[in-house]
């Protein structure tokens, strides 16, 4: 079994289950910076998985496919900023009553347009396909770990570095971070709040849907009935571990996606499956505990250590 | 300037009415005008519409009746974009800073310069740096806002206004949180602001400021403008008068304290360690029975942290608090009210004071719900509930519509008598109150300190905080003055005792020897 954890093949793994977590901590992230904490995200990538699977089934045109798919995740997030920030509904009530209504809308749809409540098998979509990188790709161990992944993949990281650049390069990401965190201040230089949170949330339903797209039409070509399985929420969690940096949420969620790969594994091994698969929720909330707790002690001995030095210097 | 800049004013306000939701008649047909080149004070109590009439120059809130005119021409400001764009800038009371960002970031905000579809953070920095030179406002551009001073976060706000080409720029109290070296610093740039032509607009409470810096003065009273007066041409006596409508004098009977026993000890409490400085340094002294202990300083040296550590809202760090023997830090808040017999009056009471959503009755009883008279089985009795209710409203004379409205519909001053008389309506053996009057009316203040007085003579120990020195003088017995987390000076009498002598010791200039100090600690 340790050989299995061991191979490039396990790396790979982690690499492909990360893939959706990481989309999901992006889109958390930006909404979060201004200052919404988007709860639909899981919901939002349900939705775009679907819509992307639909549209490529109905048309054989993948970059409509595409396309269509992220309209609906950018509408999805102003559908949420509408509610809460137009119209000042409660923001955990509002994301309860988005994911409780896509739920039922994602199988009533697919049942509408393929008959089927519990996926899309009956109608042939499309897929992104695998990308081998070219050098990369033949060298030993390495070129198995990273070459050869899916495009959506590759999308994920590279929109790691497009979410930093854009938080903190770019004129719009000073003013969601601003108006996340100060939003009066926005305010008084002539800043709309209501405007940035809502391009903050369109952005945030444009990673959600490619990460939801990377499900239903790259790791499979395939919509499953609530098939992101809470992968959004992993996401949400992701970007609070990694405290608002896109580097550190990308991390949370490589950690998160290795939890992941770790049930596979053990679950091949023929441990008892359900068990097995609260493996990365487990870790997910362990990893938040240790890591307050971690906050919460180091504070604590930064002022014992205070204290004491404070001492000797009376005693001296 | 030329002439014609003289003969228009700058800004011209009139027939302004605003009456609120609530029914509040915040501005009534106030004219209000200011030109280039001055500093004019708007002046008037708590309430009387000051800051309403400056947040409708600034597009911030919506006039019912009235007109603006810019530079003669009738303009409409519906919103603080529109307000910079006619090169008014506003200074908030509450600083309108991005914590986390740096200075440069908060100044470029919404106006960035550019370099691609990239921020020019070189270019942000530089057009900083050449403001601050022009206007001889020194600032560090790199510096994150968080780690400011107040007076320093303060010029970051003013210059943010100026980069913005600001013209005219509103100040809302801008010395209420300031020290006085701060305050005398920021005068010196206003002086510099008026030499380079731009207006500023002066909203104040304290008249020796505004003899000391503003050539005009518009009074507002009860939200009706009380006439625009040449500032060397008016007395204090007579700005106060048009304020209040009468000589502010405030003659209570008190009786000479008796103190009894000791109640709260407080010995080498120290706190803020892991934080840089510490915002208490060795505080020692002791409340007995029967008198009021008065802490006087200026805002920011410790008294916050202070009275939070004595009401358990902050852990204590190091350093002993006892009432009546029991340990503080060994109690829950709750052990500290219930079982020390504690009162606290919180200094922001809609943060801590009140839960401003609920009723005025649950607000009142809401330390006392879970006693045998008000609940059973976690019922509520309503009513013993609307009983009592009515009683303290009636003692209190707490001006409402009835016991069931919202306490966010009440004044200020009402606000805070909700507050006072849940906490000093039931027997406590100390109470301890922060700012007992901060904006709230006369009436409203010379109820509580009567009502402070008569809990002393009752045998109550009382630890008052004021950073308002006539208030504090009024009320204490004893009084130590605080200065950067230390207590430097303590009174037994205040016979005798003058606001400048107090002054010395709030300012740091002077310090009492250690044996003088230890008298505030009785065993």
């Amino acid at each position: 079994m340790l050989s299995s954890f061991l191979s490039a093949e396990f790396f790979y793994t982690i690499i492909r289950v990360s893939t959706p977590l990481i989309f999901a901590a992006m889109a958390s992230l930006i909404a979060r910076k201004g200052g919404v904490t988007n709860i639909t995200i899981d919901s939002t990538m349900l939705m775009s998985a679907l819509t992307g699977v639909l549209v490529s089934a109905f048309t054989q045109n993948l970059p409509l496919a595409i396309f269509c798919g992220l309209v609906m995740g950018v509408v999805m997030g102003i559908f949420m900023g509408y509610f809460h920030i137009m119209m000042n509904t409660n923001l955990i009530l509002t994301g309860v009553a988005i994911n409780t209504f896509t739920r039922g809308a994602t199988v009533m749809i697919l049942y509408a347009f393929t008959g089927d409540k519990g996926s899309s098998s009956l109608v042939k979509s499309l897929a992104v396909g695998n990308w081998d990188i070219p050098v990369i790709k033949d060298i030993p161990i390495l070129g198995q770990i990273i070459s050869g992944h899916n495009g959506f993949t590759y999308i994920a990281f590279l929109s790691v570095i497009f979410t930093w650049y854009l938080m903190y390069r770019t004129p719009l990401g000073l003013r969601i971070r601003a108006v996340g965190e100060n939003s009066s201040a926005a305010k008084s230089v002539g800043e709309n709040p209501a405007k940035i949170k809502l391009i903050a949330l369109a952005f945030s339903g444009f990673f959600s849907a490619l990460g939801g797209m990377y499900m239903s039409m790259g790791n499979m070509s395939v919509f499953i009935t609530n098939m992101t399985g809470g992968r959004g929420f992993i996401g949400v969690a992701a970007d609070a571990m990694g405290r608002g940096n896109p580097i550190g949420a990308m991390l949370a969620s490589l950690l998160f996606g290795t939890a992941n790969a770790v049930a596979n594994v053990l679950q091949i091994n023929n441990f008892p499956v359900d068990m097995v698969m609260a493996i990365p929720y487990v870790v997910s909330i362990a990893g938040i505990i240790i890591y307050s707790a971690h906050e919460q002690h180091k504070k604590n001995s930064k002022i014992k250590k205070a204290i004491a030095e404070a001492e000797r210097g009376e005693a001296a | 300037m030329s002439t014609a800049e003289h003969s228009v004013p700058a800004i011209e306000m009139k027939g302004i009415t605003k009456i609120y939701s609530n029914g509040v008649v915040a501005n009534k047909d106030v004219d209000f005008s200011v030109n280039y080149g001055e500093i004019h004070a708007v002046m008037g109590e708590n309430g009387a519409g000051k800051s309403t009439l400056m947040k409708m120059l600034f597009g911030l809130e919506k006039m019912d009746k009235g007109q603006i005119l810019f530079e003669g021409k009738e303009v409409s400001i519906n919103s603080p974009a529109e307000a910079i764009a006619l090169k008014i800038g506003m200074v908030h009371q509450e600083f309108m800073l991005v914590p986390s960002l740096t200075v440069a970031e908060n100044m470029v905000l919404r106006e960035e310069p550019r370099k691609g579809i990239f921020i020019d953070h070189n270019k942000a920095i530089e057009e900083t740096k050449k403001i601050s030179e022009m206007y001889n406002l020194p600032i560090d551009p790199n510096a994150r806002i968080a780690d400011l001073a107040v007076g320093i976060k303060q010029r970051v706000e003013i210059l943010k206004a100026l980069y913005r080409g600001a013209k005219i720029l509103i100040l809302d109290e801008p010395t209420a949180v300031l020290t006085p070296q701060e305050t005398e610093e920021l005068f010196r740039q206003l002086l510099i602001l008026k030499e380079h032509g731009h207006t500023v607009i002066f909203i104040s409470h304290k008249i020796r400021e505004i003899k000391q810096i503003c050539d005009r003065i518009t009074i507002l009273k009860n939200g009706r403008s009380m006439g625009v007066y040449q500032v060397k041409d008016i007395s204090e006596g007579d700005i106060s008068r048009l304020m209040v409508g009468h000589e502010v004098k405030m003659n209570l009977d008190k009786k000479p304290a008796s103190p009894g026993k000791t109640v709260l000890k407080v010995e080498h409490l120290s706190y803020g360690y892991g934080e840089g400085k510490l915002k208490l340094d060795d505080v020692n002294f002791s409340v007995r029975k029967g008198e009021i202990i008065g802490i006087a300083g200026v805002e920011g040296n410790g008294q916050r942290e202070l009275l939070e550590c004595l009401s358990g809202l902050r852990k204590i760090q190091r350093g002993k608090v006892a009432i009546n023997g029991n340990d503080v830090s060994k109690m829950s808040i709750y052990d500290i009210r219930e079982k020390a017999k504690t009162a606290y009056i919180p200094q922001d009471r809609l943060l801590f004071g009140v839960a401003s959503g609920a009723t005025i009755q649950e607000n009142l009883l809401a330390n006392r719900m879970d006693y045998e008279e008000f609940s059973k089985a976690g019922v509520l009795k309503e009513k013993n509930f609307v009983k009592t209710a009515k009683e303290l409203i009636k003692e209190f004379t707490i001006k409402c519509d009835n016991e069931k409205q919202l306490v966010n519909m009440l004044s200020g001053g009402n606000i805070q008598k909700v507050v006072v008389a849940r906490e000093l309506s039931m027997p406590r053996e100390l109470i301890i109150i922060d700012q007992p009057s901060r904006g709230i009316d006369i009436g409203a203040t010379k109820f509580i300190h009567q009502k402070i007085f008569e809990l002393r003579d009752a045998g109550t120990a009382i630890l008052v905080n004021s950073a308002d020195l006539a208030e504090i003088r009024e009320l204490s017995d004893s009084l130590f003055v605080m200065y950067e987390g230390e207590i430097v000076a303590f009174f037994r009498s205040l016979d005798g005792v003058t606001e400048e002598q107090l002054g010395e010791y709030m300012l740091g200039i002077k310090k009492q020897t250690p044996e003088e100090i230890k008298e505030a600690f009785h065993e």
